[in-house]
């Protein structure tokens, strides 16, 4: 084996988004959102402001919830990703049908971001308080302003016992 | 004045703007050739023409939709298609930004078809409002202006599919009825599906507009019953809805601008060696500008243009510019607002006066004055602005997340100097606007970028630095209010002066009052019964690019006059909801013509009165679901705040808690709104629940502040909105119900915002004892 194949073997970052497994051989600082977007096309994790502080590009990182915009693809060798692409594999995640029950989104660009968060947060605390869903959720901004349905939601999906899969037109 | 003239036409057509969601958007050729089921073709209409040949005034006297550029269009064969499998496709040209147009335009027009829901489909339309009618999703007018039209055009593909089934069953039109897509004749039994007759019907010519009946509304099945979910909602849930920023097309190059920090400032020179060293960086291009006024042109800079957005980031950041900030070097807000509080002390230009101010004042018991600040602020959309363009043959396309496609598609043909028909503006879903996607500065960028590369795509996006240091600001505000009451407290006199930059800075050279439509949101059509009044705009210049932010001068006239009148109840030893209540006067309906308001948002001054009734009604509304009057624990306060705007009536009760800290808490919003006959309730009622929300953040956190030209805010670190966690526990809307259909309509999208800041100032005064007389207020509680 030459020694630049060698090198490019090395700097090849393995990943595993949505199950099917990743490799990446681009500057390994690049954050994990642009790698998504721009390389994968999985547009469903959005950029919103790229230092964590709106949760838009928010993904799962070994099973809980972390910005893809500060996250470098190198901090996730080895690591399982899930996007909201890869959230259901019908789309049908309790999240996701208490939202669209609910109809929570007005232009919906931060609700993917949401929905992931909501889904980890349920995953550690099953029956959250409103306190809770503060704490948890309050690093994902929502500029149309739906909290109010995003805490009503929250709460539906964990009274929720198995995916329904009504819900896209009331 | 040929630029206020110019400017009006401007604004009626550009003030807020949205996306769609699937980007199912029609390319011409998809609707007119290779759609070839959907057998009610597009075709122009004559109608389409019947603007032409007018003179400016002829289209001035015109209100409502008719005065829009371009109008409106209710031709069936513009907007709707019926597959032969039965689906049906509505044509939406109005941009999504969350208000649920794409649902309410589409329901409207099956309701009218008595289609069935589960078989309708939305398709978004490019930017051409020659053929769809205006286009501008702004100013809280897209149901206001389209619902009828909307209800005529499924009615009228309604009386089509009836003639094409009688036609072929060879009895009399009266003789068969549609209902929930199916064409049925009675006498004999038989039965038809709108799919099977669409061809034919398709043929047929557009009936007379006034053969077509509209239903009657016991029989609507969608409109007014808020039980139709939001029609892009599966996509939204699951990540496939696509806004501008998630366009992908083949071979797409990523580019980010250095733009000058300063408005109207300069690339002097720049070295590019570093970034063209970065690794997937293709070029660098400098995008001329620095024009004052922008208007809606690109501000300048060098544009970096990489493999992916991130190389692109990082070539920016490896750029070196040498820059002349030009004028504005100096702009600092702390500075200016003085200037704007020493004008405001100042007499201005007059525009509204009556009965006799100075008289009265002389012979008041007692004297008031105070005055309000309202910084600037961003709209800040969780979608930066972004688009994508292409150039091939010749010809430009772009896709962008565009509140004005018409706007946009206008300013690339002039940037690009390219004939009219070779530009095309796509539209995607929108991820907020507020009015900062009306200004399609963006899309010329990406036009430009794409030009530099050959006509290669390029996706153009701006980071959340870029949009809130570059963004078309809020105005900086004070308003002024003296007032001489009578021994009862009520007031003799009210001096207003209003001290603004105004949103013509961006159209006009150097313009130092507001213009009409500035003024008529709610300082000239203030309706308080006042004898003697005079209102004053005096001079503002503007040091930055100012524009629309939703609900636009409403914010600091409703804020000012609101907290005005709960102080001067307070003085009295009044409570503030029979103060303003008495003050407002009975219920009256005025003629805006007959206050000074010539502007009235577009609308007939008949049919759109400014009605104190309605008025009276949402405060009354509100105060009864906030319980008003009830005794509340320590610290906490109940304040009340009303408003009219976008031809739309709008109270905030607010119950606040001020802790020892000064923190304050919003715990409960009830917030009333009498917008009409509710084309969708349950959108009405979600516009009003996040107008609570962005009211709350300019009331309690947001700012943007400049010091040397410079926005000192960029990003929502420094620039604060609301989460989730200062949200209030209970947010109550309370829609007045409207059931006929005939009347005029009100906006929804805007109206929410204004009476939030007031309310919760008053609710703060309750609770505390303290005026807060600026926003925001938290950090003045502190102390």
């Amino acid at each position: 084996m030459d020694l630049i194949l060698k090198r490019q073997m090395a700097a090849m970052i393995k990943l595993t988004v949505n199950g099917a497994e990743r490799s990446f051989d681009g500057d390994p600082d690049m954050p994990l959102l642009w790698y998504l977007r721009d390389e994968l096309g999985l547009t469903g994790t959005k950029f919103g402001c790229g230092i964590a502080q709106c949760g838009a590009c928010t993904i799962h990182l070994g099973g809980t919830a972390a910005r893809s915009c500060i996250t470098p693809v190198s901090a996730a060798e080895g690591q399982e990703i899930t996007t909201i692409e890869g959230l259901s594999p019908d789309g049908n995640h309790p999240v996701q049908v208490a939202w669209r029950e609910l109809n929570v989104a007005q232009c919906g660009y931060c609700q993917t971001g949401q929905i992931m968060q909501a889904a980890s947060l349920l995953k550690d605390s099953p029956k959250p308080t409103d306190q809770q869903i503060d704490e948890n959720m309050s690093g994902n901004i929502c500029r149309c302003g739906t909290y109010p349905r995003i805490r009503a939601a929250i709460h539906q999906a964990a009274g929720q016992t198995a995916p329904a899969s009504k819900g896209d037109r009331l | 004045m040929i630029h206020e003239a110019k400017l009006m036409a401007e604004l009626a057509a550009s003030q807020n703007a949205a996306g769609p969601v699937r980007i199912d958007n029609v390319s011409r050729r998809g609707i007119l050739g290779g759609m070839g089921a959907l057998v009610l073709a597009l075709s122009l209409t004559d109608r389409a023409k019947a603007d032409e040949g007018q003179t400016e005034e002829q289209k001035a006297k015109k209100f409502g939709a008719d005065g829009m550029p371009n109008g409106w269009r209710d031709d069936p064969k513009i907007f709707v298609s019926i597959a032969k499998d039965g689906t049906v496709t509505v044509i939406n040209h109005r941009s999504e930004m969350g208000q649920g147009v794409r649902t309410s335009i589409a329901f409207t027009v099956a309701d009218e078809l008595e289609a069935d829901w589960s078989k309708v489909k939305v398709v978004q339309a490019w930017g051409e409002e020659t053929h769809f009618g205006n286009q501008d999703t702004d100013g809280s007018r897209s149901l206001r202006h389209f619902f009828q039209h909307f209800r005529h055009a499924g009615a009228a593909a309604r009386l089509m599919l009836i003639q094409a089934a009688a036609q072929q069953w060879n009895v009399p039109a009266g003789e068969v009825k549609a209902e929930n897509h199916v064409l049925t004749h009675a006498k004999s039994g038989r039965r038809l599906g709108y799919g099977e007759v669409a061809e034919a019907a398709a043929k047929l010519p557009v009936p007379a507009r006034e053969s077509v009946q509209l239903k009657k509304p016991e029989a609507f099945r969608y409109i007014g019953k808020g039980k139709i979910g939001l029609i892009d909602n599966r996509d939204i849930t699951t990540g496939k809805a696509i806004y501008a920023l998630d366009v992908k097309l083949d071979g797409m190059l990523y580019a980010v601008v250095a733009r000058p920090a300063v408005y109207g400032g300069k690339v002097v020179s720049f070295d590019d060696s570093e970034t063209l060293k970065v690794p997937g960086v293709v070029k660098t291009v400098k995008i001329e500008g620095g024009e004052i006024p922008s208007e809606f042109m690109p501000l300048g800079g060098i544009a970096v243009i990489a493999k992916n957005t991130w190389a692109a980031m990082k070539g920016r950041e490896a750029l070196k510019v040498t820059w002349d900030d030009g004028p504005n070097a100096g702009y600092d807000t702390t500075a200016f607002r003085k200037e704007l509080e020493a004008a405001a002390r100042k007499p201005g230009k007059v525009v509204r006066v009556a009965g006799d101010v100075d008289a009265a004042m002389k012979g008041a018991k007692s004297k008031f004055e105070a005055e309000y600040f309202v910084p600037h602020l961003a709209q800040a959309p969780m979608e930066p602005p972004a688009a994508v363009a292409r150039i091939k043959d010749g010809a430009c396309e772009v896709w962008a997340c565009t509140q004005g496609p018409q706007a946009a598609h206008d300013r690339v043909v002039k940037r690009l100097n390219l004939p009219a028909d070779k530009v095309r503006v796509n539209v995607t879903l929108l991820g907020g606007g507020f009015g900062r996607k009306s200004k399609p500065d963006y899309v010329v960028e990406a036009a430009l970028c794409s030009q530099a590369v050959d006509g290669q795509p390029v996706k153009l996006v701006w980071t959340r630095e870029d949009d809130i240091q570059h963004s078309y600001y809020h105005t900086i505000s004070v308003e002024r209010i003296e007032a001489g009451v009578d021994d009862k407290g009520m007031p003799v006199a009210w001096l207003h002066r209003s001290v603004a930059p105004t949103i013509g800075s961006i159209f006009a050279p150097d313009p130092k009052h507001e213009l009409p439509f500035e003024l008529g949101m709610g300082l000239v059509n203030n309706p308080l019964a006042l004898k003697n009044l005079r209102f004053e705009n005096p001079e503002a210049a503007a040091h930055t690019r100012i524009g629309w932010f939703r609900s636009v001068s409403n914010i600091p006239h409703a804020f000012a006059i609101q907290s005005f009148v709960a102080e001067l109840a307070h003085a009295a030893g009044r409570d503030p909801k029979d103060y303003l209540l008495e003050l407002i006067g009975p219920a009256r309906k005025i003629d805006p013509t007959e206050i000074g308001d010539v502007w009235n948002y577009g609308e007939d001054p008949k049919r759109y009165p400014v009605d104190t009734g309605r008025l009276r009604r949402v405060i009354e509304a509100v105060a009864d679901g906030a319980k008003w009057g009830r005794k509340l624990e320590k610290g906490r306060g109940l304040g009340l705040a009303g408003h009219y705007s976008f031809v739309t009536y709008t109270a905030v009760a607010a119950e606040v808690e001020v802790d020892d800290k000064g923190q304050v808490k919003v715990h409960a919003i009830d917030i009333a709104v009498d917008c009409g006959p509710q084309v969708n309730p349950e959108r009405v009622r979600s516009q009003m629940e996040g107008a609570v929300v962005m009211g709350m953040g300019l009331a309690l956190t947001s700012k943007i502040t400049f010091k040397n030209g410079r926005a000192e805010q960029s990003n929502y670190d420094g620039y604060e909105v609301v989460r989730i966690d200062a949200a209030p526990k209970a947010v109550r809307v309370h829609l007045l119900p409207s059931t006929d259909y005939g009347a005029p309509l009100g906006g929804v999208g805007e109206p929410g915002v204004p009476p939030v800041a007031p309310a919760i100032a008053n609710a703060v005064f309750a609770a505390t004892g303290r005026r807060v007389r600026e926003l925001p207020l938290r950090d003045q509680l502190s102390t």
